[in-house]
C-alpha cells in the first residue's frame, strides 16, 4: 500500500483485494459482538478535514476511525480560521503540528488531496476532491458488490448518469477495471467528458440496450442545476431517458443488483420503488462504508512506523 | 507466534539454549498433541470450578491464528476421540489488538470465528503454537474480552520457549524449549505448511 | 563608453570582434585593437541581437509583491533582452495615457531594458468599450501595441472596431484568444487528462474560433491582427490559412508552450496552471513547426509572476500564468535549435527583428552591423544548468523550469552599448 489513498489508481489489484479482505474480516469479527470497538489505532489522531458539506461521508469516516480507537478531530472549514481565508497549506501544517497522523480531506477542488499529500508528512485520505475522485466510495462499492454477487471478476457493471461531473463514476471506473470489472457509462453524450474514450470503458446514450446485460446498475446522482447549464433540456426528459424506475428494472436479471452512492433524488435519476426494492443495495452501502473506511485507515496507519 | 522483542530472563534461559536443528518430529507433534489432550480432559473434566460447571461440555478451545487455530482443532478432535465428547472450537484473530503495529506494518487479518453457544460463562482455553514474549496471547486475552465474559481462560501453547516480557504463563505446554533470543522457533503444521515439525534456528533478528 | 568585444561569433557564425561606441556598432572586423577599450573576452560565446519580448506582465502598478518595472527589467536583462512589451493588466488598469506614461518612466528609471507599454484595447479590460486608444499612442509612451491580455476582446462588433481605429497610428490588437462562453470555470487544456484529473477543460476550439474570426475581421477591414500566446495546431493551421491569403496576422507562441504539456498537470501542482493551457504532445509538435516556418512570427514570454500565496494552494484557486524571461533563450535552443528546427539567425528573427517589427520599434531588433544600435547578448550555448527558482532575478518563484536541466546562458547584455548584464550578473 502507498501512504496516502488520493485515487483508485493508487491502489493495484493485491492492494484493492486486501483492503476488501481487510474490510471482510473485519465485519466477520464485529458482527453479533455488544463492543464494537477495536484497539487497532489507540493513541493515533485521525483528522477530518471537511471543506464541503457532507455529513455522510463524515459520519461515516469519524465511526470508523472510532471503531479504531484512533482520537477523531472534525475540523470543517465553516467557523474555523479557514473561513478566515487560511490557506489549505497553513490549515495542513498547523494541524500536523497538532499531532495528526492522517488527515481526511474532502474539498471542492480537484486535486487538494494531492496538494495535501505533498505537504504533510502522515497519510492523506481523498474523501472525495471536486470533480475528480472519490476513492473510498469506489472501494465500498466494490465490496458491496463481491458481497451480493461473490465476484468481482467479469461482472457487468452500468454505471448511468452525470460521469461528467462524478467522482464517484471516476473512481469506480478506475477501481472496478483493476478488479476485472467491465463498466459501461450511459448517459447523455453533455453528461460524458471529451477524453472518455481513453477511458476503460464502454459508452453508450442507451440505457434500455445496456440494463438487460447488466449485474449491477449503478445510479448516479444528477443535480437539477445541470438543466439550467443546457446539458439536458429539461428534467422529466432526464428522468424519461436516463432514469430507473419500475419498468426498467424489469428488464434486468433476476440477480442484478441496483446501487445509488446517494443522497438520492427520488423522481429524476431513480425511482421510489427502486430505491425501496430487494434489489437495492443503498442502505448496506452505507454500512459497507464504515468498515471499508476501516481497512483502509488501518491499512494506511496501522502499518506506518513512528 | 514467535514474538522478538528484547526479553527478560525466565525459566527456560536459566538452562544452556538447545542446539539448532529438529525439535519435534511429526511423530513427536502427534504424541505431544496427545498428551496435551489427555491433560486438558483429565484437569477439565476433574476440577470443575463449581456447581454450575459441567466438565468438557463447558470448554472451548479458540486458536490464534494462524497455527495456533489447527492446533486447536487438533486438540479438540484428540479430545473427542479420548472422551467421546465433542468440544467447541473458535479462533480469535488478534492482528486489531497487537500492540506492535508502529513497529512491525500491518498484515493481512484473519477469521475470528467462535461457536454459536459464544465463550459467556465458559472455560475459554487458548491455543497458541510458540510461547515468546506473551505479547500474542495479551492481544489475545484484550480480544476475548470484547468478545464476551469468559468464566476463565486458560493457555495452551506447542512450545514454550521463554524470554517473557509480560506476567503470563501457560496453563498446558507441550514442549519446554530452552532459547537464546536470536533463534528462532519455527513450527510447521500440516494444514498450513503440509508438514508436522519443529525447528530451532539460528535465525538473525 | 568604448566596449571591444573579442571572439564572438555573430549568430554562431566566424568569430569576429566588436566595437561598441556611443550606443553604436562602429566596428565590425578581426584583431581589432583600440586604446582605452573596456575588453570583453567573447571565446565561444554567441553574439545575437538583442531580444524583445511582445508579453511581458511587470505587474507594476498594482502588484509590486509578485513584481515591479525595475526586477521585471533586471530579469529581462538577465534573459538577454533589451525590450519588453509591458501588459496591460495591471491595477489600475494601462488604459490612460496617465498610466501608460507612469510605467514607460518606471522603465526608463530602472534602465536595464526599454519597457514598452501596451495600452488596454477596452477601458477596464472590460470589453465594453473602446480605452483612449488614440491618447497613448501620442503619449510619451508611443503606445502601438493594444491588448485586453487576461481577457478576449470577445465581442465580435467591438474588436472590428478596435482593429479599424489603430491604423490611424499603424498600431495593432494583441488579442488573447479565448471564447469566454466556453472556458467558464476552465482549468486546464480539455482532453484524456482533464477528463481523468477532474478539472474542468478548456477546449482548443475555444481558442480556434476567435482567432478564425479574428483574421476575416482583419482581413476584412485591412487591419493589423496579432494573435497572443497560440496553442494550439488547429489555431496554427488558421493563422498559416489566414497568410496564404493575405490577411496582416502576425502571431506568438510561449516557450513554455513550446516544451511543456498538460501532463504537468498531473501533479495538481498550480506552478503549471496557466492560461492558455499547456497542451497535447501534438500541439507542441505543431507549434514547433509553425514557429521554424515563420507562420508563428515570433517567441513572447507571457511572463507572469505571481505571488507565493497565489500558487501554493489548490489547483482551481490558484492564478494561472509563469515566469518566462530568464529561461526563454534556453527553452528557445532546447526545442528548437538543438532540434535543428532554427538556425541562430532564426532565433535572432523571432525573438528580436520579427517582435520589434509588430511593435513597431526602431531601435530594436536591428542586424548586429556597423552603423546599427548597440542592442545585443552574449550567450554561452554550451553552458547546462539546472534552473534554481531561487536564483531567479525575478520577484516570483513560479517558474514551471525548477528542477530542469536547459541549455545556454547569457552572459552578458548590451543596451545601446552600455553592458546591463556581465559574467552572467546585472550591472544594477
Amino acid at each position: 500500500m502507498k501512504r496516502h489513498l488520493l485515487e483508485a489508481a493508487d491502489l493495484d489489484r493485491d492492494d484493492a483485494t486486501l483492503v476488501l479482505d481487510t474490510a471482510a474480516q473485519i465485519d466477520a469479527s464485529l458482527a453479533g459482538r455488544e463492543v464494537k470497538k477495536l484497539p487497532t489505532l489507540r493513541g493515533r489522531t485521525v483528522v477530518n478535514l471537511f471543506y464541503e458539506d457532507s455529513t455522510r461521508t463524515r459520519i461515516s469516516f469519524e465511526l470508523a476511525a472510532k471503531r479504531l480507537s484512533a482520537d477523531v478531530i472534525n475540523f470543517s472549514a465553516k467557523g474555523s480560521s479557514v473561513s478566515k481565508g487560511e490557506s489549505l497549506k497553513d490549515t495542513a501544517l498547523t494541524l500536523e503540528a497538532m499531532g495528526s497522523d492522517a488527515i481526511v480531506v474532502r474539498h471542492s477542488a480537484s486535486g487538494a488531496p494531492h496538494r495535501l499529500a505533498q505537504w504533510v508528512k502522515g497519510s492523506v485520505v481523498n474523501a472525495g476532491d471536486g470533480t475528480h475522485e472519490h476513492p473510498t466510495q469506489a472501494l465500498l462499492d466494490a465490496y458491496t458488490i463481491r458481497r451480493r454477487l461473490g465476484r468481482l471478476d467479469g461482472v457487468r457493471v452500468g454505471i448511468v448518469g452525470d460521469v461528467l461531473h462524478s467522482r464517484v463514476a471516476r473512481s469506480n471506473v478506475g477501481l472496478l477495471h483493476t478488479l476485472g470489472a467491465e463498466v459501461t457509462l450511459v448517459a447523455p453524450p453533455t453528461l460524458l467528458p471529451v477524453g472518455v474514450g481513453s477511458w476503460p470503458v464502454e459508452v453508450s446514450y442507451d440505457l434500455d440496450a445496456v440494463l438487460p446485460k447488466a449485474d449491477v446498475v449503478m445510479m448516479l446522482r444528477v443535480q437539477a442545476e445541470r438543466m439550467n447549464a443546457s446539458f439536458f433540456p429539461s428534467a422529466r426528459e432526464y428522468s424519461r431517458r436516463y432514469g430507473l424506475d419500475a419498468r426498467r428494472m424489469a428488464a434486468l436479471t433476476d440477480e442484478a443488483i441496483v446501487m445509488h452512492p446517494g443522497p438520492m433524488n427520488r423522481g429524476m435519476e431513480i425511482a421510489a420503488e427502486v430505491a425501496d426494492s430487494v434489489r437495492s443495495t443503498i442502505v448496506e452501502q452505507v454500512a459497507n462504508g464504515v468498515s471499508v473506511r476501516m481497512a483502509v485507515l488501518y491499512l494506511l496507519l496501522g502499518g506506518t512506523p513512528s | 507466534m514467535a514474538g522478538s522483542s528484547p526479553a527478560a530472563p525466565s525459566n527456560s534461559e536459566a538452562r544452556s539454549p538447545a542446539a539448532p536443528g529438529v525439535l519435534l518430529s511429526s511423530a513427536d507433534v502427534a504424541r505431544v498433541v496427545d498428551r496435551m489432550a489427555h491433560q486438558l480432559i483429565e484437569r477439565v473434566a476433574a476440577a470443575p470450578a463449581d456447581g454450575a460447571t459441567e466438565g468438557l461440555a463447558d470448554l472451548v478451545l479458540v486458536g490464534i491464528p494462524t497455527r495456533g487455530a489447527p492446533l486447536a482443532r487438533r486438540l479438540a478432535a484428540r479430545i473427542e476421540a479420548f472422551s467421546g465428547t465433542p468440544v467447541d472450537v473458535g479462533t480469535v484473530d488478534i492482528t486489531l489488538y497487537r500492540d506492535d503495529l508502529r513497529l512491525r506494518g500491518v498484515r493481512a487479518l484473519e477469521p475470528t470465528l467462535l461457536p454459536d453457544a459464544g465463550v459467556d460463562g465458559r472455560l475459554v482455553v487458548l491455543v497458541d503454537d510458540v510461547l515468546f514474549s506473551g505479547r500474542s496471547v495479551r492481544a489475545a486475552l484484550d480480544a476475548l474480552r470484547d468478545l464476551g465474559r469468559p468464566r476463565a481462560v486458560q493457555l495452551a501453547v506447542l512450545v514454550d520457549r521463554g524470554h517473557r516480557e509480560l506476567p503470563i504463563r501457560a496453563d498446558y505446554v507441550g514442549k519446554n524449549v530452552p532459547t537464546s533470543r536470536h533463534q528462532q522457533v519455527k513450527v510447521r503444521l500440516a494444514e498450513v505448511d503440509g508438514v508436522d515439525e519443529v525447528l530451532l534456528t539460528e535465525g538473525q533478528q | 563608453m568604448t566596449i571591444l568585444i573579442k571572439g564572438a561569433r555573430p549568430y554562431g557564425e566566424d568569430a569576429a570582434d566588436i566595437l561598441l561606441k556611443d550606443g553604436l556598432i562602429v566596428t565590425v572586423g578581426e584583431h581589432l585593437e583600440v586604446p582605452r577599450a573596456e575588453v570583453v573576452d567573447a571565446g565561444g560565446l554567441i553574439a545575437l541581437p538583442g531580444l524583445v519580448d511582445l508579453h511581458t506582465h511587470l505587474r507594476e502598478p498594482g502588484r509590486e509583491d509578485a513584481e515591479t518595472v525595475e526586477t521585471g527589467s533586471r530579469a529581462a536583462a538577465l534573459g538577454g533582452f533589451t525590450a519588453v512589451h509591458a501588459m496591460a493588466n495591471t491595477d489600475p488598469v494601462a488604459d490612460t495615457a496617465g498610466v501608460v506614461e507612469q510605467v514607460w518612466r518606471l522603465g526608463q528609471e530602472a534602465g536595464l531594458v526599454d519597457v514598452v507599454p501596451v495600452g488596454a484595447v477596452t477601458v477596464g479590460l472590460r470589453g465594453e468599450r473602446l480605452a483612449e486608444l488614440g491618447a497613448m499612442a501620442d503619449s510619451a509612451a508611443r503606445v502601438r501595441v493594444f491588448s485586453d491580455d487576461g481577457q478576449c476582446v470577445a465581442d465580435p462588433a467591438l474588436m472590428r472596431r478596435a482593429l479599424e481605429y489603430v491604423k490611424a497610428f499603424d498600431g495593432v490588437v494583441a488579442q488573447h484568444a479565448e471564447e469566454p462562453r466556453l472556458t467558464a470555470g476552465a482549468q486546464m487544456n480539455e482532453g484524456d487528462r482533464s477528463s481523468r484529473l477532474g478539472l474542468a477543460g478548456w477546449p482548443a476550439a475555444a481558442e480556434e474560433a476567435v482567432i478564425a474570426r479574428d483574421v476575416l475581421l482583419a482581413g476584412h477591414v485591412g487591419a493589423r491582427l496579432h494573435v497572443c500566446h497560440v496553442s494550439t495546431a488547429g489555431s496554427v493551421e488558421i493563422i498559416r490559412w489566414a497568410k496564404s491569403r493575405g490577411v496582416r496576422v502576425t502571431a506568438e507562441v510561449t516557450p513554455h508552450h513550446l516544451l511543456l504539456t498538460d501532463a504537468c498537470a498531473e501533479s495538481y501542482d498550480p506552478v503549471f496552471k496557466v492560461n492558455p493551457p499547456l497542451r497535447t504532445d501534438a500541439d507542441v509538435a505543431a507549434l514547433r513547426a509553425g514557429l521554424a516556418d515563420g507562420t508563428i512570427d515570433a517567441v513572447a514570454t507571457d511572463h507572469a509572476p505571481h505571488a507565493v500565496e497565489d500558487k501554493e494552494s489548490e489547483w482551481a484557486q490558484a492564478r494561472p500564468g509563469m515566469l518566462g524571461l530568464e529561461q526563454a533563450l534556453s527553452v528557445v535552443i532546447e526545442t528548437m535549435v538543438e532540434p535543428g528546427l532554427l538556425d541562430w539567425r532564426a532565433v535572432a528573427d523571432r525573438m528580436s527583428v520579427r517582435p520589434a517589427a509588430i511593435g513597431r520599434l526602431t531601435g530594436h531588433g536591428r542586424p548586429l552591423a556597423v552603423g546599427e544600435p548597440a542592442n545585443l547578448l552574449l550567450l554561452d550555448p554550451s553552458y547546462r544548468g539546472v534552473v534554481d527558482p531561487a536564483a531567479l532575478a525575478s520577484r516570483s518563484r513560479n517558474s514551471p523550469y525548477a528542477g530542469r536541466e536547459l541549455p545556454g546562458r547569457v552572459v552578458a547584455t548590451f543596451l545601446r552599448g552600455t553592458a546591463t548584464v556581465m559574467d552572467g550578473k546585472a550591472q544594477k
